[in-house]
């Protein structure tokens, strides 16, 4: 694995800091606490070990992901496997979903002037709107037309950030085709759904692919921002939500790189998708 | 029999900057075996009357047959094969998956898409290259293998705008001789747009030569060459008469302005 070192030298980097971080930040809580004078290797011990730092050191979050990752049963509502489950599966929901809506989207736009006039402007407003303010209404209006639970809303939430990527970059691949390769389909007599099908989706693989890999991680950033507001339960962004309202910052963080794991799982996993196809088109050289 | 017969055909494009005469009173026919080349300096309306043929341009005025019908009905009797510039392969396709893909679209059955994949990739001496990709092989077996995409579903014209105006002259005068020996078998009517003088006189049983502003015919030269043509017939005196007259024609309509 050629690619290892240097993301292993950046990880190193990013532990390094945080320690460092943590020390900065926590020590003003050992120093007010402390009853004499302490000498610089007892305040960094203690900012190491406190039960509520402000910022928690790699090990304390580490030691708090192995107990609610591998020690717990999945099944137990403490498990950050559980709630990573429940992430997971609105993530996919969510990102089937857009992904299907701006593939969609990008069809008509690229083969209706009115369509693209009228749906483009609406995507990019859609998208300068603030998820965080939206998700709440969102997840009222589902409950209120009799729709149980978060699935639903989450999954709508996750999809409504994700579409648009997938749209942009759909959009640009079957546009990607140029004037001689569509000549050759009309001197063919090509029609619509034969240029479609041969020539501007084959095109379109590439840009689609670049677009999954920010689309998957914009579904899982929409399913946890779905998650936070008052009353879920479940969820890494529940998780995250009561470790903050029980003041619980070993917890926050043990589901945020909870969270991040699970962000670079899936972007690896498109990846590799996007590897194996392109490979098989006979698109990689 | 004649194959295409333009008559005082007019092309007017309306742009910003006024109107641009692409093509004026261009009068010509081409007769059913012909290779018909057409030269000219940029701008002169050659690929512009070659995309009229092919009823990717609608002329603005006179009158244009291709084998008796509109250019458009022509091009969706398909009447003709066409090879660009640029080889223009599908990169997710394999050699013979690009010349299927015409195949596939007039819906040609399996058995019959195999046939003439073969056929038309010993035409063009690619057999063998079935399953390689575009990127696998060089400039000119590319540009080979779009030769036989045009031919694979037995148009009797072919058309080529510049076909080989991207490779060296090494891999050009090859190509140029088999193409020769691909028409004598193949016995199709073939419209070439060159830049190249030595490439229209070696190939052409007619030259029409343009020069632009508007685009116009200015000399149609009937070769007197013989058809079968070897590379060394580039040293006779009659090729290099014909070239000379080639060169004149450009001159005259004032192709060395600028």
């Amino acid at each position: 694995m050629r690619n290892l070192f240097p993301i292993l030298t950046v990880l190193a980097a990013i532990v390094g800091l945080w320690y460092l971080g943590a020390v900065w930040m926590n020590s003003a809580w050992t120093l007010d606490r402390a009853e004499g004078p302490l000498s610089f290797t007892e305040v960094v011990r203690d900012t190491m070990s406190q039960d509520r730092p402000r910022l928690p050191a790699p090990h304390q979050v580490a030691a708090e992901l192995y107990d609610t990752v591998i020690d717990k049963k999945v099944t137990s509502k403490r498990s950050l496997v559980y709630h990573g489950w429940i992430t997971l599966r609105s993530t996919l929901t969510g990102f089937a979903l857009g992904t299907l809506i701006g593939i969609l989207m990008a069809v008509g736009i690229v083969y209706s002037r009115t369509a693209n006039m009228s749906l483009m402007p609406w995507a990019i407003i859609s998208q300068t709107v603030p998820i965080v303010a939206l998700a709440p209404m969102i997840i009222v209006l589902m409950a209120a037309i009799g729709v149980e639970g978060r699935a639903v809303p989450k999954a709508i939430i996750s999809a409504y950030l994700c579409y648009f990527p997938v749209l942009v970059g759909m959009v640009k691949g079957l546009r990607a085709p140029d004037r001689a390769q569509l000549d050759l389909m009309d001197t063919y007599s090509a029609n619509g759904w034969q240029t479609f099908w041969k020539l501007r989706l084959p095109s379109s693989v590439p840009y689609l692919f670049t677009s999954l890999k920010i689309g998957i991680a914009a579904a899982l950033v929409g399913t946890i921002v779905g998650e936070l507001p008052t009353g879920a339960v479940q969820g890494l962004g529940a998780r995250i939500l009561i470790g903050d309202q029980f003041g619980q910052p070993i917890m926050i963080w043990a589901a945020l790189s909870a969270a991040a794991v699970l962000a670079g799982i899936l972007v690896t996993v498109v990846a590799a998708v996007q590897t194996g196809l392109m490979r098989r088109m006979g698109f990689a050289q | 029999m004649t194959v295409v017969k333009a008559d005082d055909l007019a092309l007017t494009f309306q742009t910003n900057d006024g109107p641009v005469h692409a093509l004026a009173d261009v009068n010509l026919t081409v007769e059913k075996g012909d290779f018909v080349s057409f030269i000219g300096p940029s701008g002169c309306g050659k690929t512009t009357f070659l995309r009229c043929i092919a009823g990717l341009e609608t002329p603005t005025g006179g009158s244009l047959t291709v084998n008796g019908m509109t250019p458009d009905e022509a091009r969706r009797s398909r009447a003709y094969g066409y090879v660009f510039q640029a080889a223009g392969l599908y990169p997710w396709r394999t050699i013979a998956g690009n010349v299927r893909l015409p195949l596939e679209i007039m819906g040609y059955s399996r058995a019959e898409m195999a046939e003439r994949i073969a056929r038309v990739l010993e035409l063009v001496e690619l057999s063998g290259f079935e399953k390689k990709y575009p990127w696998q092989l060089s400039g000119g077996m590319q540009q080979r293998a779009s030769i036989a995409r045009a031919l694979a579903f037995d148009a009797d014209i072919l058309l080529m705008d510049e076909p080989f105006g991207a490779l060296d002259e090494i891999v050009r005068d090859h190509l140029n001789e088999q193409l020769l020996k691909l028409w004598a078998r193949t016995e199709k009517t073939i419209c070439f747009v060159t830049h190249s003088i030595p490439e229209a006189v070696y190939l052409s049983t007619r030259i029409v030569v343009m020069s632009p502003r508007p685009g116009r015919i200015t000399d149609v030269i009937e070769s007197p060459l013989p058809r079968e043509r070897p590379l060394d017939i580039r040293d006779s005196t009659q090729f290099l008469e014909v070239a000379h007259r080639v060169r004149e024609g450009l001159r005259a309509g004032h192709a060395y302005d600028q």
